[in-house]
């Protein structure tokens, strides 16, 4: 255990603060609900030259090409959380296809589609769920099949989020109906405005349309558009799900949650005394902190494991799980905490916060079901983690009644 | 930035893990439980063999000169394998007390008869923290009167040490107006006493606040590890037993019912394992006192909760075997159970925690308690 940075790192945090003292007037506020925007777009810029986005992809696809180095990663990151800094583009397309790509793509793919990605004037919705295929993600429908140069592709997908923004998709298709479920998925890399694509925005409990049904009728898109190779789009899709989960349930963002809900705590009064004074809301702020703080060493523990090659093991597992549920039960007493003010929404008067605390909640438990729900990553964990038997293969169980 | 067990820690932990399996199977622990002390002195003599007693002592009086991150490796397998031990109480607590009040000539004097195994310490805090009845000891001079309770490691103990007002107290076990009461719990792992004194003769080691504090916040730390590797071996024990027992024709452990309690209880779990060597950590590398208090109070309670879950749950994955005394899983459930309660109860703890941090009403306020 040695918490310390060593000299090297020391000046790389420097670095960092001389940068973001200099630049951070550029950047547009961190609430702003904008992914793209032309500020958005400029600050994306000013990050990728000075190797604050995409730090570690090479040059050659408009990365900074530095070497991959958690340690930088993580200051980075705490750095911008200090300054309360808005940092890079995140995203389906930078998040999930660039690692992709990069590990998978061929050259004419790397070249064509990760640097507009990382500019962020590229932007990607993940092509997965469809109606009948959600957990059992395999059983997907969607079909393609070749037609010259082209796959001809007909079906629905549906949760696709952003895909009313998105300039392209990645997506699972079924290219080889008689292979076994697994073996017949091909990964496609399409442009949203192909004709025969359809985008209708589906709303959410939120109020706003979050993702969307995507329907193709007849939609043709090169052959060469395949990542891997025809019937390998489940092994492809599986290396980028493992950069999902990574991105979901991260213990920084929680951790601000609680610091800010203990301000409002301090400043909130009922009946003239602040609501910290309340030993039972209080005491709710103190489990939590704990679990907050559980899960930050969790990661730092990861972040170890990650540089000295080792593998993250059960503690990686749980991520995903613990982290959602500890945001949204973060989210739940802020706004216990509000009192009636909140469940004050949208543009109402008297409200606090913008909202965004029921916000939150909601996005939230979404969370909590989507990228593989809750049930999914206890199935992992029992599974993978403590070895114990897989689900019994069943025929067709038949509906109750 | 290395977040993790360095080759040395590692190791240590494990030679105290092969010990402890050897020296400490459950046959050991359920003798001890009747009564018989046998268990209790074969495991403090392997404990000694290995040296463990001088974790924490400074160099310069003959210790190893570690940090309670060691010590609570050491206590995290003691809770593993649910062993009687007085490692806790004194090696652990009562020396980071003695350590800090190293200045005055009589703490190192302490220390190094410690380190020499003629001296055993149960200690007593409770007080300090959640005074019920009329409890409390005072000084006169050098000697003590009142009523102390719960004093931890009272097995093998040959001195108590008390936090008073005045500082670190010890008084030895046979010494005159002590009258020690042994107490019944759940946990019949470990044994505590509680004490009644009438003018006894203690040595007292003057202190500011700050030995008495590294006291507790190691003993936090400390049940916080015990906990962690008792619910580590209940969990264990449940995955085994899940993957062994068969109902309607298959391992229970392909129902998803008990794969998800079993999940459950490893992600809960796992994050706690970071949270423990962060705090254990803390204690002697933190810049400020602060961070070391309440990271000790934050792992307590944290471990404190999720014990308490898996404790359950671990013994509702093993259906009416877990509920029975035959398998003996209740001896960890118990030890779960009593360390919630030791030092604080989660809420008296979390209060403190929000305190340090100047969230709200300050510890000792007239509403202090009060919703
Ligand atoms: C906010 C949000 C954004 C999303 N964005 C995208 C996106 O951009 N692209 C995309 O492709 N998809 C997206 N999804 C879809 C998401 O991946 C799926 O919702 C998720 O995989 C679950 O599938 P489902 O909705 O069909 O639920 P189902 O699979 O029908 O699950 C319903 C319930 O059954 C449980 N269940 C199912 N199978 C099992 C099992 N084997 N064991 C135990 N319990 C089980 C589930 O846990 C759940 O509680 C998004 C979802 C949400 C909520």
């Amino acid at each position: 255990m040695d918490l310390n940075f060593t000299q090297e790192y020391e000046d790389f945090r420097q670095q960092v603060r001389g940068f973001l003292k200099d630049h951070k007037g550029h950047a547009p506020a961190r609430t702003s609900r904008a992914v793209s925007g032309k500020a958005r777009l400029a600050w994306q810029k000013i990050l990728l030259e000075h190797g604050y986005a995409a730090r570690t992809i090479p040059k050659e696809y408009g990365g900074y090409g530095a070497e991959s180095d958690v340690l930088k990663s993580r200051i980075i990151a705490e750095e911008f959380a200090k300054a309360k800094t808005l940092g890079g583009i995140t995203g389906q397309g930078i998040n999930m296809l660039v690692p992709t790509l990069l590990e998978l793509g061929t050259q004419e793919q790397r070249e064509k589609y990760i640097a507009p990605t990382l500019r962020g004037e590229m932007v990607w919705c993940q092509g997965y769920s469809e109606p009948g295929a959600g957990s059992d993600l395999a059983s997907l429908r969607t079909a393609a099949h070749i037609d010259g140069d082209d796959f001809v592709i007909n079906g629905q997908k549906i949760w696709t989020s952003t895909a009313q923004f998105s300039d392209m998709m990645f997506c699972l298709v079924r290219t080889e109906p008689d292979a076994p479920k697994h073996q017949g998925i091909s990964y496609l890399l399409l442009p949203m405005d192909t004709a025969g694509i359809e985008v209708r925005p589906l709303i959410t409990m939120t109020g706003a349309a979050e993702f969307n049904e995507v329907f193709f009728t007849d939609v043709r898109v090169p052959t060469t558009n395949i990542v891997g190779k025809r019937g390998e789009g489940w092994m492809v899709a599986n290396a980028t799900l493992t950069h999902e989960r990574g991105m979901l349930g991260n213990p920084d963002a929680a951790l601000s949650r609680l610091n800010t809900i203990a301000d409002i705590m301090l400043q909130e009064t009922s009946s003239g005394a602040p609501l910290m004074d309340n030993a039972i809301y209080r005491d709710r702020l103190v489990t939590l902190q704990a679990e907050v703080y559980a899960m930050k060493f969790n990661g730092m523990r990861l972040t170890t494991n990650a540089k000295e090659k080792k593998s993250s093991g059960m503690a990686g597992l749980i991520v995903k799980l613990q982290g959602c549920e500890l945001n949204h039960r973060l989210a739940a007493l802020a706004i216990d905490v509000m009192g009636a003010y909140g469940v004050l929404y949208e543009d109402s008067p008297l409200l606090r916060d913008e909202g965004l605390w029921q916000t939150h909640y909601m996005f939230d438990l979404g969370l909590i079901i989507g990228g593989g729900s809750a049930q999914i990553q206890k199935n992992i964990i029992s599974e993978r983690g403590l070895g114990l038997p897989r689900e019994p293969k069943v025929p067709k169980v038949p509906k109750g009644n | 930035m290395y977040f993790g067990l360095s080759d040395n820690q590692t190791l240590l932990q494990d030679s105290v893990r092969r010990t402890l399996e050897r020296d400490a199977p459950l046959d050991d622990i359920r003798k001890f439980a009747q009564g018989d002390n046998t268990p209790l002195h074969t495991i403090h003599a392997s404990l000694t063999e290995l040296g463990l007693p001088l974790t924490l002592i400074p160099e310069a009086e003959g210790g190893l000169g570690l940090g309670v991150l060691e010590v609570a490796l050491v206590q995290e397998m003691l809770g593993r394998y649910a062993a009687p031990s007085p490692f806790a109480a004194t090696y652990g607590m009562a020396v980071a007390g003695l350590r800090v009040a190293q200045a005055d000539k009589q703490a190192k004097d302490w220390l190094g008869r410690i380190a020499s195994g003629v001296v055993i310490m149960a200690v007593g805090v409770n007080e300090q923290i959640d005074c019920r009845e009329d409890c409390g000891v005072v000084a006169s001079g050098d000697k003590l009167s009142g009523k102390a309770r719960f004093l931890l490691g009272a097995d093998l103990a040959t001195h108590y040490l008390l936090a008073i007002k005045e500082g670190l107290a010890i008084i030895e076990k046979d010494a005159k107006g002590v009258k020690e009461i042994a107490l019944t719990t759940i946990d019949k792992t470990r044994n505590v006493c509680a004490l009644e004194l009438k003018g006894a003769t203690a040595h007292i080691i003057k202190d500011k606040g700050a030995a008495v504090a590294a006291m507790i916040n190691s003993g936090r730390v400390l049940l916080a590890a015990d906990t962690l590797g008792a619910a580590d071996m209940m969990l264990e024990k449940a995955v085994a037993y899940a993957k062994e027992r068969e109902q309607f024709n298959r391992p229970i452990g392909s129902f998803q019912a008990v794969k998800h309690m079993c999940a459950e209880m490893a992600a809960k779990l796992e994050p706690c394992r970071a949270l423990v060597w962060y705090a254990a950590y803390a204690q002697d590398n933190s810049e400020e006192d602060s961070e070391a208090a309440l990271m000790s109070r934050l792992a307590q309670t944290h471990l404190s909760e999720v014990g308490q879950y898996v404790a359950r749950t671990a013994t509702e994955v093993h259906g009416g075997m877990g509920f029975t005394d035959l398998l003996g899983l209740h001896y960890w459930f118990k030890r779960i159970g009593s360390n919630r309660l030791m030092l604080g109860a989660p809420e008296f703890v979390r209060a403190e925690a929000a305190a340090l941090q100047n969230w709200g009403i300050k510890i000792g306020d007239k509403n202090w308690g009060k919703p």
